[in-house]
């Protein structure tokens, strides 16, 4: 009796030892697909939410984003405003690269010139006017011409580089495919960040390991991390329900009730930064697509509120989007600006609409022909067809021309603007107002020189929105700058400018047994990840 | 017959040229890739410099003339979106497509020859009618629903096969392949028949029709009047005079399965030329496009080379007509 007890307790201690034991060097291996890949492991190569969110598990910035998308000190520990043009920036000490290269103030004024060089694609994230000077080796200071409040609103996807493996590998430019040869930096990685690329096939595999000596604390329990691009959508959630990936986006809407009901998986849904919306040209005398002749109706604020009125909003969102999306009032997700929510969305109006129509002159609508992606925006065609068949119910007959990103983009984009009618989707790279102004909102320059309205393919132009977009950039306190944005949106919903539809809905798939933060500029990071 | 050669060898330099030219011209229609290059805050001033050095605001003949010069060093620039040399590309891509193309074939034989034997011979019996009937599936289903299903049934439901990929692979100098491990053996099987089933198909009924023709003929009768087994009359005899065309079209074939995996390497995310040539259609990379499509045009030419003087050494007939008409 006792011998059995003691022998019992033997076990029961033996199986606690080696479970003990067992669990901290567990191999937790987290495998996830993504429908395309990196384009490069140059960090600058290009701007892209993909590329980016994939090379921000290995490259850091001076700060970074949590999983709220809130500012939080990265390779700086600290910074201040010496004057409204003059910040300084004190570095994290003690940082190292994968390499082993100490981080310090020489990689900082290395990566700030680099990014600035040609064949980066990374020039907005500082003006070539901002001077970057060395104070000391954990010290850097960062001199602008003009006082801009956000400098690092967007440093947490321009990724430090080693300044001694850059140059010992020959990589001081960025990547560029003119120049006919290959960049050592487009293949290999030496970043500060949680995980190092072990292995890297293009289109193929990748794989990362933990960064032991990794200075931020360590949220993950991972010890080895396999991606692989699956780009047809049908394989990709059948390698999820197989259990052949952990992890995998985006989820086609109409799969998202598949994986739910399987046992073991479950769709993620959240709400994404992107705001999908319509534009209309409003510039030329006389629109390219449409036969209405000698005169462009898009200059008359009635027949806007119109086309705004007759598009049934709910009817996408549960219809074409199965409830994958927020209905917008503005151009901007309410993410990024504290004041969205005094903005209302205008009624769907059908007969005010075919009144305003009348009183516009055209009782019997008119013709116009819609451009519109099909493989750029979740479901975009679906949301271009809906919007047509709404259009027609108020008697403006719509031509729809849906066409890949390729074509499409090459059509409605600047210099030719080829375009009377389109829809179009932007995420603010900065997650502030000023990018959304800047680029969809302000009148465009037609010398096309800087980047004054770039993507506003419709040519809407407001004095004061511009007068106001330029205070904003330089207005440092908050609550006056928000009041500016706050006039900026008003003006442009009050003329009915443009037609914001909804920010579309990210919708990831992950095994139960995974924990994750779904970050809603969709990047996803691995340090974050728990597997159980 | 080095008349023949040379004028043979010249045609097929005009089919090339005429697919690069045809492949050239195409790419101005497939959109702008510099939209695909760079980010949306780059400014428009910039994107136009990028083209002006991509060199795509050259007029047409300029473009081609390069593409030409560069593509008989075999030189085909740096690919767009992997920012790599792209005859590297190809090259690290080959071996992938190869041994699926080559699994695929086997496969269309083994199983394709033996099932065109039994029908041939039991023309009435169920089985036969059953196997006609799924070989009609085989033909009339697309490739892409055959994939899904075969991932659908043995990756969902059964957990037996792997849904995507090539598993692990061994590196045997330039040469990756997956067919000696386990999960690259796994792997091959789903991509291997849904390429192969096509072929299967048309092997199977090339080799029943071809059975039922023979066993007609004279020698079979005699071979039974002297009284051999049905054994040796069936393989020893029939099979062995239907498997000439069988041949030629097996290899006539090889070509096309390998040009038309691209198909299943999409739906599988097979790593192989087909893959990386379809993201390059989505993505215009042109360097890519090019390159594959020359590469496939070289292929078929080759074949097409190779079976033409084939046929003029064993046929000489084709050589006193040439003499006759051609004069040279």
């Amino acid at each position: 009796m006792r011998i059995k007890q003691v022998a019992m307790a033997a076990a029961i201690a033996l199986t606690i030892g080696v479970a003990g034991a067992g669990t901290p060097t567990k191999a937790e291996t987290l495998k996830w697909a993504f429908q395309g890949d990196a384009q490069s492991l140059d960090p600058y190569s290009l701007n892209e939410t993909f590329t980016l969110g994939f090379l921000g598990n290995v490259y850091e910035g001076l700060i970074q984003r949590g999983p709220n998308l809130e500012i939080s000190p990265g390779l700086a520990e600290s910074w201040e405003l010496l004057s409204p043009t003059h910040w300084r920036f004190h570095l994290r000490k003690g940082v190292k690269f994968h390499n082993g290269n100490d981080f310090n103030a020489d990689d900082v004024v290395f990566s700030a010139e680099r990014v600035r060089k040609d064949g980066s694609d990374m020039k907005t994230r500082l003006t070539p006017d901002t001077k970057v000077v060395k104070v000391d080796d954990y010290t850097v200071d960062f001199v602008t011409e003009q006082p801009n409040p956000i400098i690092y609103y967007e440093w947490s996807t321009w990724y430090i580089m080693d300044k001694e493996w850059s140059e010992a590998n020959n990589a001081t430019e960025p990547t560029s495919v003119t120049e006919g040869k290959e960049n050592y930096a487009a293949f290999n990685t030496n970043g500060t960040g949680a995980f190092k690329i072990t292995s890297r096939e293009t289109d193929v595999k990748t794989i990362f390991v933990p960064n032991e000596d990794w200075w931020d604390e360590r949220r993950h329990n991972l010890t080895e991390v396999i991606f692989t691009p699956i780009s047809s959508d049908a394989t990709r959630v059948a390698a999820l329900l197989s259990g052949e990936v952990d992890m995998m986006y985006p989820v086609p809407v109409q799969d998202m009730d598949r994986i739910n009901s399987n046992a073991g998986t479950s769709v993620l849904a959240g709400p994404e930064l992107r705001t999908i919306f319509l534009g209309m040209d409003q510039f030329r005398d006389e629109l390219l697509y449409s036969n209405v002749k000698g005169k462009n109706p898009f200059k008359d604020v009635r027949v806007r509120e119109a086309f705004f009125r007759a598009i049934d909003i709910e009817a996408i969102k549960q219809k074409v989007m199965r409830n994958l999306a927020t209905p917008s009032a503005i151009m901007v997700s309410p993410f990024l600006f504290s004041r969205s929510d005094e903005f209302e969305r205008p009624a769907h109006d059908p007969a005010r609409a075919k009144a305003l129509l009348a009183e516009a002159g055209y009782p019997d609508g008119f013709e116009v022909t819609m451009d519109c992606p099909n493989n750029r925006y979740v479901n975009d065609e679906r949301i271009c067809q809906a919007v047509v068949s709404m259009l027609a119910k108020v008697g403006v007959k719509v031509d729809l021309l849906a066409q890949p990103k390729a074509q499409y983009f090459a059509k409605t984009l600047g210099p030719k603007y080829d375009t009377s009618f389109y829809l179009l989707g932007w995420t603010p790279g900065s997650f502030d107002s000023w990018n959304v102004l800047y680029n969809l909102i302000i009148c465009r320059d037609e010398t096309g020189s800087d980047g004054r309205g770039k993507f506003n393919n419709g040519g809407y132009c407001n004095a004061r929105v511009d007068e106001l977009t330029d205070m904003i950039l330089s207005e440092t306190d908050p609550t006056k700058r928000d009041a500016m944005i706050h006039e900026a949106y008003k003006i442009v919903q009050d003329e009915w400018g443009m037609i914001p539809l909804h920010q579309q809905g990210l919708a990831w798939g992950k095994a139960d047994n995974i924990d994750l933060a779904q970050r809603a500029d969709n990047q996803f990071m691995l340090y974050y990840v728990t597997k159980n | 017959m080095f008349a023949f050669i040379v004028r043979r060898l010249l045609q097929s330099l005009i089919v090339m040229m005429a697919v690069a030219l045809l492949s050239f011209t195409m790419f101005r229609y497939v959109g702008d890739p510099v939209n695909q290059m760079v980010g949306i805050e780059t400014t428009l001033a910039e994107r136009a410099a990028l083209r002006e050095r991509l060199g795509l605001d050259d007029p047409a003949y300029l473009q081609f003339g390069r593409f030409l010069f560069n593509a008989a060093q075999f030189e085909f620039g740096i690919s767009y979106q992997h920012k790599k040399d792209v005859s590297k590309l190809i090259l690290e891509r080959a071996p992938a497509t190869l041994e699926l193309s080559f699994i695929s074939a086997l496969f269309a034989l083994l199983v394709g020859i033996p099932m065109g034997v039994y029908t041939g011979l039991h023309r009435e019996s169920p089985i036969s009618k059953f196997l006609l009937t799924i070989s009609l599936i085989g033909i009339s289903l697309p490739t892409f629903l055959i994939g899904i299903l075969l991932i659908f049934i043995f990756s969902v439901n059964l957990h037996l096969l792997p849904s995507f990929g090539r598993g692990e692979v061994i590196r045997l100098g330039f040469w990756t392949t997956g067919l000696l491990t386990p999960s690259g053996l796994a792997a091959i099987i789903m991509p291997g028949i849904t390429l192969g089933l096509f072929q299967m198909t048309l092997i199977m009924r090339l080799v029943r029709a071809e059975m039922l023709e023979v066993m007609r003929t004279d020698y079979i009768k005699f071979a039974r009047a002297r009284g051999l087994t049905d054994r040796a009359i069936n393989y020893g005899h029939a099979l062995k005079n239907t498997l000439v065309p069988v041949i030629t079209i097996t290899g006539l074939q090889v070509g096309s399965i390998i040009a038309f995996a691209i198909i299943t390497e999409t739906v599988f995310q097979w790593p192989g030329m087909g893959l990386m040539f379809l993201q390059a259609v989505q993505n215009v990379d042109i360097p890519i496009m090019a390159a594959y499509l020359m590469l496939i045009a070289f292929l078929f030419v080759t074949i097409n080379l190779i079976v033409d003087m084939l046929y003029y050494v064993v046929d000489p007939r084709l050589r006193v007509d040439r003499a006759t008409t051609g004069g040279h």
